[in-house]
This record gives structure tokens, sequence and C-alpha cells, in this order.
């Protein structure tokens, strides 16, 4: 995108600027608004006892657990750990898909072969296969892990496999008038033409992994977000609960918008 | 006499699991080196499986190609091929993009590169090379995807449809362009197309194929007066009309 300085813009153009500006400041403002009256709201209602902060907390009982989370040295211990689980899932899910989809893209016959396999695990809610990693991998990170890569792996298998598939023909063909083997359209075209693909896989495997992630952790952890959560709800402390969930938003949030940068950078370089 | 392209008793069958389809049948044909041909015929009539088998993409079911009379089995060097469109990929630089056919082939060697530069300095896509092909007019891509043919040194080129996703205005200026350029590097061509108009204007031989399955129906030797032989000039020569009428009953389009 060019951007261009007017040295002496229209009249109209300016009042365009202005009221642009003043619209997305005006979306800007109203959802901060909506989160301020939000919690204000929370807190009062607690406050005034029109609600009952044992079963619903309440903004200041959650910034205080947050605070004696921190003091005790527990707060990033259970950050890092969930972050930690979540980023090897989605990126190993990420790789292992592309890695399946290679193969599978390389043999006709083993793609056509494990097509039905494939539409089946695709379907089947991968959750109910916890109990069985946890027998198979022992209560601990290795099997959360495992939970959250089941979750993304069957999707980003058949979403890359779809995206080589669908290399345009012709630009195939080109390569193939130079002389190139399977390996060198594999390479030269098919791999490049479906960066954009595996970066958005990539994308939907940071939510999926998320889910595997906690429910991982309601299952077997000793620590993490997941296993604040859960606790928190075994011995009714609300407070607990309802912390973890808002610290689990923003590390979602942040993650999310990390790889969107990513994604971002990687276009700009590439086009 | 030598022919740089020999077709021998070409035929085509597709297979599909509904039966056998005839392409081609009985084509022959003898190109001597610097010549020009077009093949024109009704469309679907496998004018560029015809193309498709001599660069060796795809087996015919009998017959043979010779090239310098040498059969071959397969992809050649000396044949290079231009599809419809410049299919340039995105992901690379015109320099990028034009040192393709050299990175497959595994001869990326100074001299070729040296050639490759000089290539694209003659053609006016020198200062250009560092941008991406979506920042190119139509023409200079069409010219960027010749370059990156005519980068390995091919004898015979292959151009199928080379010029028909152009609009009309542009596609007059490249055909002129490329005509040139081809004549200039002294290759010989053969270009499929469906427009008899491009054919006469830039053929020594226009070869006409009947409707599937295909086979050759006539020859037409192009004889045009006219004072320098390119595509465009060509159009006003008086034989022009002459040849289009002929060529256009033996299609025998209807709609």
């Amino acid at each position: 995108m060019s951007k261009h300085i007017e040295i002496n813009p229209s009249k109209e153009r300016i009042q365009y600027l202005k009221a642009r500006k003043r619209k997305k400041f005006l979306i800007s403002l109203t959802q901060i608004m909506l989160l301020i009256v939000f919690i204000a709201q929370w807190e009062i209602c607690a406050r005034l006892k029109l609600i009952d902060p044992f079963i619903t907390s309440q903004p200041s009982r959650i910034v205080n657990t947050i605070i004696r989370l921190y003091n005790e040295g527990q707060l990033f211990q259970h950050i890092g750990v969930t972050c930690f689980e979540t980023i090897v899932g989605f990126i190993s899910g990420t790789l292992l898909g592309t890695a399946i989809a290679i193969i599978l893209w390389w043999s006709e016959f083993l793609s056509k072969v494990l097509e039905p396999y494939l539409v089946i695990l695709n379907s089947l809610p991968k959750i109910a296969l916890g109990p069985i990693f946890i027998v198979w991998f022992g209560a601990g990170t290795t099997s959360i892990i495992v939970i959250a890569l089941a979750i993304s792996l069957i999707v980003s298998i058949l979403e890359v496999l779809n995206g080589f598939l669908a290399t345009d023909e012709e630009q195939i063909k080109l390569v193939k008038t130079f002389g190139a083997g399977r390996l060198q359209i594999f390479t030269k075209v098919v791999l490049p033409a479906n960066l954009p693909v595996i970066i958005s896989s990539l994308k939907i495997n940071v939510g999926l992994s998320w889910v595997g992630v906690i429910v991982g952790e309601f299952l077997v952890s000793k620590s993490g977000l997941g296993y604040l959560i859960v606790y928190g709800g075994q011995v009714f402390q609300l407070d607990l609960v309802m912390a973890s969930v808002i610290i689990l938003c923003i590390a979602a949030g942040i993650m999310y918008k990390a790889v969107v940068l990513l994604q971002q950078l990687f276009i700009k370089s590439h086009i | 006499m030598s022919y740089i392209v020999e077709i021998n008793n070409i035929a085509m069958n597709y297979q599909s699991p509904n039966g056998e389809i005839p392409a081609i049948t009985n084509v022959n044909l003898k190109i001597v080196k610097g010549e020009f041909i077009c093949i024109v015929g009704p469309s679907g009539c496998g004018k560029s499986t015809l193309l498709s088998i001599i660069a060796g993409l795809l087996k015919p079911s009998s017959g043979s190609i010779a090239i310098n009379g040498k059969e071959i089995s397969g992809t050649c060097e000396k044949v290079g091929y231009m599809l419809q469109k410049d299919y340039l990929f995105e992901w690379r630089t015109i320099l990028q993009n034009v040192m393709l056919g050299l990175e497959i082939r595994k001869i990326k060697t100074n001299d070729n590169i040296e050639y490759v530069n000089n290539l694209l300095k003659t053609y006016g896509l020198y200062e250009f090379r560092n941008k991406y092909p979506s920042q190119l007019s139509g023409g200079m891509r069409q010219r960027a995807a010749l370059i990156r043919t005519l980068a390995l040194k091919p004898e015979i080129l292959l151009l199928d449809e080379a010029f028909s996703a152009l609009d009309y205005q542009t596609r007059l200026a490249v055909a002129d362009d490329i005509y040139s350029i081809i004549k200039k590097e002294n290759k010989t061509a053969i270009l499929v197309t469906h427009d008899i108009a491009e054919s006469i204007s830039m053929a020594d031989r226009v070869i006409v194929l009947s409707s599937r399955p295909a086979t050759i129906k006539s020859i037409h030797n192009i004889k045009l007066t006219c004072e320098k032989r390119t595509p465009f000039c060509s159009r006003e020569a008086p034989e022009f009309r002459h040849y289009f009428n002929t060529i256009w009953k033996e299609l025998d389009v209807h709609v």
C-alpha cells in the first residue's frame, strides 16, 4: 500500500478523514465503556448484596486472588505450564499435520485408502480419547499435550491436504515442462503455493490447542490454569475459578494476536 | 533435408471409466528449423493434446515424435513450452521466476545466469527484476514468461494459446513483441490458437485440424506481400482476407 501525503487536501477530504477518525474513536470508546460498566455493576451488585459473591465472585476479590497467587509465586508457574503445553500442542499439531498431508499428497493410493478413517476420526470428539492417553502416557504433561495434538491433528491434515490437492494444475504443468519430478513439483510449486494455507491452519490450531490443554488439565494435572479452575470448583472457591478464567482469556488473546502478527509479517515478506 | 521436428503417425486415445475417447488420429508433420507453424482447429479438437505430446508431457497411444532426428520419450531440453497464462509465481521475484527452469534442471551456472540477465536487459525487464509479478503489466508478464522459457535455450518453442488470456489490444501488441523476439532468437515455433487472424498473421504455415478425433485437414503456406513481416502489418496484406475466408470455411463453424 502506498501512502501518499496530500499537500492540499480538499475540504471534502478533510471532512471525510475527520468523520472516519471519529467513528473509529467512538467504537473504541464504546468497547472500553462496555467493559468498565460490566465490571462496575458486578462489583456494585456484590457490595449491595444483590448477588451472592460466594457464588458469583466479585472483581475486587478476583484481583486480590491474582495478587495472592502472585505473592505465593504460583501465578506465572501456572500460566507458564499452560502456555507451554498449548504452544507445543499447536506447533506439533501443525507440523505433524503438514508432514502427514505431504505423505498423503505423495501417494494417492494411501490417501484413498485412509480417507474413510480420516473422516471418522475427524468426526470423533477427540476428548473421548483422553482416558486412553492418560493410561498410555501417564497422568502428566505428556498426556495433556497429546490430547491437544489429537484435537488439532486431523483437521490440519485434511485442511493442508485439500490445499495441496487444489494447487493449480497449470502451474504444475509449467514446472513439468522444465522436467521437474515429483519432489521438485512439491518444493517449487505445491509447498510455496500453500504456505498461506499452513499458516491459517496454525491459526485455527491455536484455539483448538487451548481446548485440548484445558480439558487435559481438568483430567490429570497438578498445575496449570485448567487445574486451578477445576480445583477452585471442587473446593467452591469461585474467586479462584473466575481469576483463572480471566487470566486464560488474556493469555489466549495475546497468543492469538501473536500468531496473527506472525502471519502478517510472513505475508509482507513474501508478497 | 533434415527436419527439426518430425511428427510420425501420432494417435491419442483418452481412457475414462465411461469408455475410450479418440482425441487424435493419424497426424504427420515435418517442420524445418526457423519455421513458425500455427495449428488451428475447432475448440476441443485436441490441439492442446497434440502440443503436450510434442512437449513430451503426454505419451501418445501410438506413433512417435523426433526432435533433430532423435525420438523422444519424456520432456526434452530442446523444447520450451508457453502456457495460456504466464503463470509467474507470486512468491518469486521476476528474476527468481525466470530462473525457475535453470533451477529445476540444475544448470544455474554463471554462464546461464549471465545469459538470463542479458535477456532481461535486451527485453526491457532488467530494472524490474526484483519486482513481484503483480507489479508488472500484462504484456511485461508475458514477456517475463517467454524469457523464463528462453533461459533454457530451447530450439523449439511451443505456444499453447499463449495470448488468449490477454485483452484484444494487449494481445496484438504482445503477439508482435513475442514474434519479433522469437524471430530474433531464431527459434522454431509451434503456436496453437483458435484465432484464425492471429494464425495467419504469424505463421509461415497454418495447419488446420478437423474436429475430434483430430487429423490434419489442410496445410496453408502463407505468403503475404507486405514490407515488414510483423503480425500487425501482416493483417494489412491483400492476401490476408483470402486466407482468412478459406480457413474459416474449412473450420466449418456452426453456432
